[in-house]
């Protein structure tokens, strides 16, 4: 039994089944599924569906904390790659034959490729900032938040861009297998990044580092090559996440696009219990800590609370679970609940 | 003469979660007298201090000041009372300027009319007064960080002054000091002794403790084995009483010679870097044990850095084997069959939170590259293997490597590069910080590798490892190098080759 | 006498560099644009950025420190919004609001200084949670914007004081040019500031040598508070609203500032002197842009992020050759 307590996804995964049990409890359907539309609808799904981009952003901000950095600037690289696509998709009409069609303006593929290759792009920025130029994470990230969504708000010309192409909305409304298409990215995504981490050297590579950037260097590990993917990578899943985004509303908007989603993933991450100093990861517990967010916004609505209090309670867990990380934290309060014994022992 | 007790701690007991770092520790601090604390590593000296200083509170026993009981909370109030310390690595703030490190946290001030703001012209007057009073002449007005270690001591001294300190507490004043420096530093003490300072000096040179000190009290696992008078107790009773056994006379050195005619493992030559070290020949073969003897600040440690690729060297060729190379970064060192023990282990040596397992497999994994990943089973096998063989106390192989000591995480650390199976190892300070029986151990390890025939470079300020070990020695000072001497030569041919400065 | 004069420079050598770069880019706006060489539009950087610079000097003392405030901008925000709320719900005075709000700051930096030092927390978690925290508590009032109307505010934000013919200054202007003064005295003539100095040197060094380390992390963040809500006071009188989207992006452009001004983002080294010209090269790049008038207003943001960038770089190479 101590050892369930001590595994480290056991208090992500309580406060999951805590959470689920509050919203079950306000909302009587809530654990009802049903098939409709030739797929499974149904809160749960929702919360999944929602989930998805959240968990590849805080996928990508996993690797980035391991190594002792952040990258604030995720939000941008989604706006930037929701514009990319949505400008070069967007969806012209057309007639053909007597019949009115919508055509993209490039190849879907391509803008794809594209729009991603952007998101990429903004990360090696930030990695080369940080491994190269040696500036800090939080500074370096700092000047793309900024000047990332004022470039994504010039491509856009502040408008919001709509898209009408039909095959791009399968990306975030499509289902396959009854289950939301976005949901199998996420997943294929996490599966491909846990088998590199377990089966290459770089989970133990990627946790050195975070833990001595120096010792490492030593050893003869690559560790500027690697600090450089890990936010080309954290840049590439927030580019993905754009496009799911995009894709579920249709349309691009640079002046919202992944507003605040790096205060979501940096929780989520650090709900996942991955220590903001860096060193060892839990890629599982990023997911789990998508979930739980995700929860948390669905269970503050069905209690009927206005979703304008959403950031405020976001901000008050944020400093609930930095302060449960905090080993002065839980020594204060150890001190506070457990009166010495006399004789000075422990 | 019964001089009076300044600072006296009595059966001073203190615990870290469930370790007893101090039990029933004693202590007495005269005027006017230089009090020598010697111990071992783990032997509770630095704790002791904190506990004087105020860093954290003693869990039993006492602390008085002229022979009343005090309770420093906090360094500042510890400061308040009079006792004063200056540390290993000067704990100053570099930004500042020499006048206000001295009288950082007790600035004079203007009137009430001045707004009670800062007096700095008056600050800068009465810091080159203190500074005066040591024999420094320096500018105050420049920052600390423009002048050298040595002075940035003094100044701590000077702040120590400032305060009308009566207890003067030195924790390893002098590890980062020359020879002249040291003298100049020992000339300060004794004139603050002669005006009636008492003084506690913590060391682990034993020359230099014996130069200066009075008296002398040992500690061995944080309890309090005796004090005596520097006469009462001379060296070998000090060992016996820091170690509490006979050491054994020391492992004779293997007097094979060793065959220096095929091509050398790794030949240096012209090689340096400007400002870091002066072009140098060296050369190192299979089977041998190069020693590299000098001062602090001679450019040991610079030599192996350049060697190992840690810096860039812009003069001169490097040549493995016979062939040309050049190294910009370790990772190519190792491709070349070069391993290497930095000297700060716990700065660029363990990591923390990482296994046994992990640390020892770390160097060879990074050599094999991201894709050819050794298998769990592979990495077990591996730490299995040289937890047996280098003698690793440890739990388990799984355990974190910030659990283990000092001696037992060198160790690691040597292991890890032994599985890289390097060709030459490069050995900075192996044994530092390490207890006498782990030190035996390494050594010993050392002269196995070698004849079993890997290029040995081992770098230590203690010259009588050197000595003992080597091959061959090679001398440096001043960054540059001076000659060299073969193995079987005494400390004092190698300190004569040093100060004279040629052959 | 000859080696002096280097000291001197080496260390003073960032501050040359920033007002020798702030000459520039006010003589490059004289040549290329008329009317840009006038006292009038030198003081209007002050007026439109009295805010800035008075968050600036907040920040400065918080990167002198060691450490990093992102939640200045979102109290600005709040100030505005509970200030409207406030004086157009509930009928409050200025003299009644203002010290109110100026309250909420100081403590609202209190609190994160407090969670800092006390249980070790990094400072840029603790913030930005404080800035979502922030502009959280402003939607909670409202989510629209809410207008000032009251006749005492607006007298009080068309306030115009001239210093001689053709020069005027608002009360911003003049509120923020006070809190520079207040600033640089506390960095060079009190305890409290020169221990902040000692922390950004190295905090486990002050802690030895007996400075008030801990109370001076906390106070920090407190007078980073506080200048946030006198920030946000003039940036009412600037706004005459209260909005939730207030002084979005503002935490880059006081960083940048104080970057610019030559503070080094390690801490320790740096003058508040130097954020002046910060703000005032910020403030005239905007004045750039608005007198070129073909750029569009984004522009601002990514001219901003492409400076702070180059300081950074510049930054490093500085730390790299000492």
């Amino acid at each position: 039994m101590q050892s369930l307590f001590k595994h480290r996804l056991f208090w992500p995964f309580l406060t999951l089944v805590l959470l689920l049990a509050v919203d079950a409890t306000f909302n009587p359907g809530f654990w009802s599924l049903q098939w409709r539309d030739g797929h499974l609808y149904g809160s749960i799904i929702d919360i999944l569906n929602r989930a998805a981009p959240l968990a590849l952003v805080a996928l990508g901000m996993t690797l980035v904390i391991a190594t002792r950095g952040i990258d604030i600037s995720v939000g941008a690289t989604i706006a930037i790659a929701a514009a990319v696509a949505a400008l070069m998709i967007g969806g012209d009409l057309v007639i053909k034959d007597g019949v009115a069609q919508r055509v993209a303006h490039n190849p879907m593929w391509l803008a794809i490729l594209v729009s991603l290759g952007a998101a990429t792009l903004c990360g090696l920025w930030n990695g080369l900032l940080v491994a190269r130029v040696g500036m800090q994470p939080i500074i370096a990230t700092l000047i793309l938040m900024v000047a990332g969504r004022g470039i994504a708000q010039l491509m856009t010309d502040g408008q919001i861009i709509t898209v009408y192409y039909e095959p791009f909305f399968f990306i975030g409304n499509g289902f396959l297998l009854g289950l939301p298409f976005a949901v199998y990215i996420a997943v294929a995504v996490w599966l491909v990044l846990h088998l590199l981490m377990t089966r290459t050297a770089l989970g133990l590579f990627i946790q050195s580092i975070g833990i001595n950037p120096a010792a490492s260097r030593m050893a003869g590990l690559p560790e500027r090559l690697i600090t450089v993917c890990v936010y080309a990578f954290c840049g590439l899943a927030a580019g993905v996440a754009g496009l799911v985004i995009s894709s579920n509303v249709k349309s691009a908007d640079a002046n919202n696009a992944g507003l605040l989603m790096e205060l979501d993933a940096i929780l989520a991450v650090t709900l996942g219990g991955t220590l903001l100093t860096g060193g060892r990861f839990s890629l599982a517990g990023s997911v789990l800590g998508a979930l739980i967010i995700q929860t948390l916004t669905s269970t503050i609505y069905s209690i009927g609370v206005p979703p304008e209090i959403n950031m405020v309670v976001k901000a008050a867990v944020v400093f609930v679970v930095m302060l449960l990380q905090s080993a002065e934290f839980r020594a204060a309060v150890r001190g506070w609940i457990v009166r010495p014994s006399a004789g000075g022992a422990r | 003469m019964e001089t009076q007790v300044v600072l006296e701690a009595r059966g001073v007991t203190r615990r870290f979660t469930g370790v007893l770092a101090l039990s029933n520790v004693n202590l007495q601090l005269r005027a006017g007298e230089i009090h020598a604390l010697m111990g071992q590593n783990g032997a509770g000296k630095s704790t002791l201090i904190r506990v004087l200083t105020g860093v954290f509170p003693a869990d039993a026993g006492e602390v008085l000041l002229s022979g009343e009981m005090i309770h420093p909370a906090s360094p500042a109030a510890a400061q308040r009372l009079g006792i004063s310390t200056v540390y290993q690595e000067v704990n100053l703030c570099p930004n500042l300027s020499v006048a206000e490190n001295i009288f950082a946290g007790r600035y004079p001030r203007r009137s009430a009319a001045g707004l009670w703001r800062i007096d700095w012209p008056r600050m800068q007057a009465e810091a080159k007064t203190l500074l005066t009073r040591l024999n420094l002449d320096i500018d105050v007005t420049r920052l600390l960080s423009s002048y050298p270690v040595a002075v940035q001591q003094m100044v701590a001294i000077a702040r120590a002054l400032s305060v009308k300190a009566k207890v003067l507490i030195l924790d390893e004043p002098t590890s980062s000091l020359d020879e002249q420096e040291v003298e100049r530093f020992f000339a300060v003490l004794r004139q603050l002794r002669g005006e009636g300072m008492a003084i506690l000096f913590v060391t682990h040179f034993f020359e230099q403790m014996y130069a200066i000190s009075d008296r002398i009290t040992v500690l061995r696992n944080g309890e309090f084995v005796g004090e005596w008078l520097k006469d009462e107790l001379p060296p070998n009773a000090l060992i016996t009483a820091m170690v509490g056994r006979e050491l054994s006379a020391a492992a004779g050195r293997n007097e094979a010679q060793v065959d220096v005619s095929g091509t050398p493992q790794l030949a240096a030559q012209g090689f340096g870097r400007r400002g870091t070290l002066q072009p140098v020949d060296l050369a190192l073969h299979r089977g041998e044990v190069v020693g590299v003897g000098g001062l602090l600040g001679s450019g040991r440690t610079e030599l192996a850095r350049l060697l190992f690729g840690l810096d860039r060297c812009d003069s001169g060729e490097l040549q493995v084997e016979g062939r040309k190379v050049k190294f910009d970064k370790p990772a190519q060192a190792i491709r070349q069959g070069l391993a290497m023990c930095p000297e700060e282990r716990k700065h660029d040596g363990i990591v923390a939170e990482l296994s046994v397992r992990e640390n020892i497999a770390l160097a060879l994994q990074a050599r094999l590259g991201i894709w050819n990943y050794l298998s769990r089973a592979k990495q077990k096998e591996m730490a299995d293997h040289f937890v047996k063989a280098l003698g690793i106390k440890t739990a388990d192989i799984d355990t974190p490597i910030a659990l283990l000591s000092g001696g037992n995480q060198q160790k690691v650390v040597l292991a890890r590069w032994l599985a890289t199976e390097p060709k030459l190892l490069i050995l900075d300070e192996p044994t530092r910080g390490i207890d006498v029986a782990a030190k035996q151990e390494i050594m010993n390890e050392i002269l196995a590798l070698a004849r079993g025939g890997l290029a040995v470079l081992f770098i230590s300020s203690e010259m009588d490892e050197v000595v003992r070990v080597s091959d061959r020695i090679v001398v440096l000072r001043d960054r540059a190098k001076v000659g060299e001497l073969p193995g079987n030569s005494s400390e004092q041919a190698v300190y004569h080759l040093i100060a004279s400065g040629q052959n | 006498m000859k080696t002096n004069k280097l000291r001197l420079d080496s260390r003073f050598l960032p501050l040359v560099g920033t007002i020798a770069v702030f000459l520039l880019t006010f003589g490059y706006g004289s040549f290329a644009y008329r009317g840009f060489f006038s006292a009038q539009v030198f003081l209007n950087l002050l007026i439109d950025n009295g805010f800035l610079l008075i968050l600036g000097v907040g920040m400065s003392f918080v990167i002198l420190s060691g450490g990093i405030d992102l939640s200045v901008g979102s109290v600005i925000a709040l100030t505005t919004m509970i200030s409207a709320a406030l004086i157009e719900h509930r009928h409050w005075s200025v003299w009644q609001t203002i010290p109110l709000v100026l309250l909420v700051g100081t403590v609202f930096g209190a609190f994160m200084g407090w969670l800092i030092q006390r249980f070790r927390l990094q400072p840029f978690i603790v913030t930005l949670a404080g800035m979502f925290l922030a502009r959280g508590l402003c939607y909670l009032i409202s989510i629209d914007s809410i207008a000032i109307t009251d006749p005492a505010y607006v007298v009080i934000s068309e306030a115009r004081y001239a210093l001689w013919e053709g020069a005027q200054v608002s009360v911003g202007a003049m509120l923020a040019v006070a809190m520079l003064v207040i600033g640089i005295w506390l960095a060079h003539a009190t305890e409290f500031g020169r221990t902040v100095y000692a922390i950004g040197g190295s905090e486990a060094s002050a802690l030895l040598m007996g400075l008030p380390v801990k109370r001076t992390m906390v106070l920090v963040y407190t007078l980073s508070g506080f200048c946030s809500a006198l920030a946000g006071v003039v940036f009412t009188f600037y706004m005459l609203s209260g909005y939730g989207l207030h002084a979005v992006g503002s935490e880059l452009d006081a960083i940048a500032a104080v970057v610019i001004g030559g503070t080094l983002l390690s801490g320790g080294v740096g003058y508040v002197f130097g954020t002046l010209f910060g703000v005032l090269i910020l403030g005239s790049v905007q004045t750039l842009i608005a007198f070129d008038g073909s750029l569009s207003s984004w522009w601002t943001r990514i001219v901003i992020g492409a400076l702070l960038f180059v300081f950074c770089l510049l930054q490093r190479a500085f730390e790299n050759k000492r």
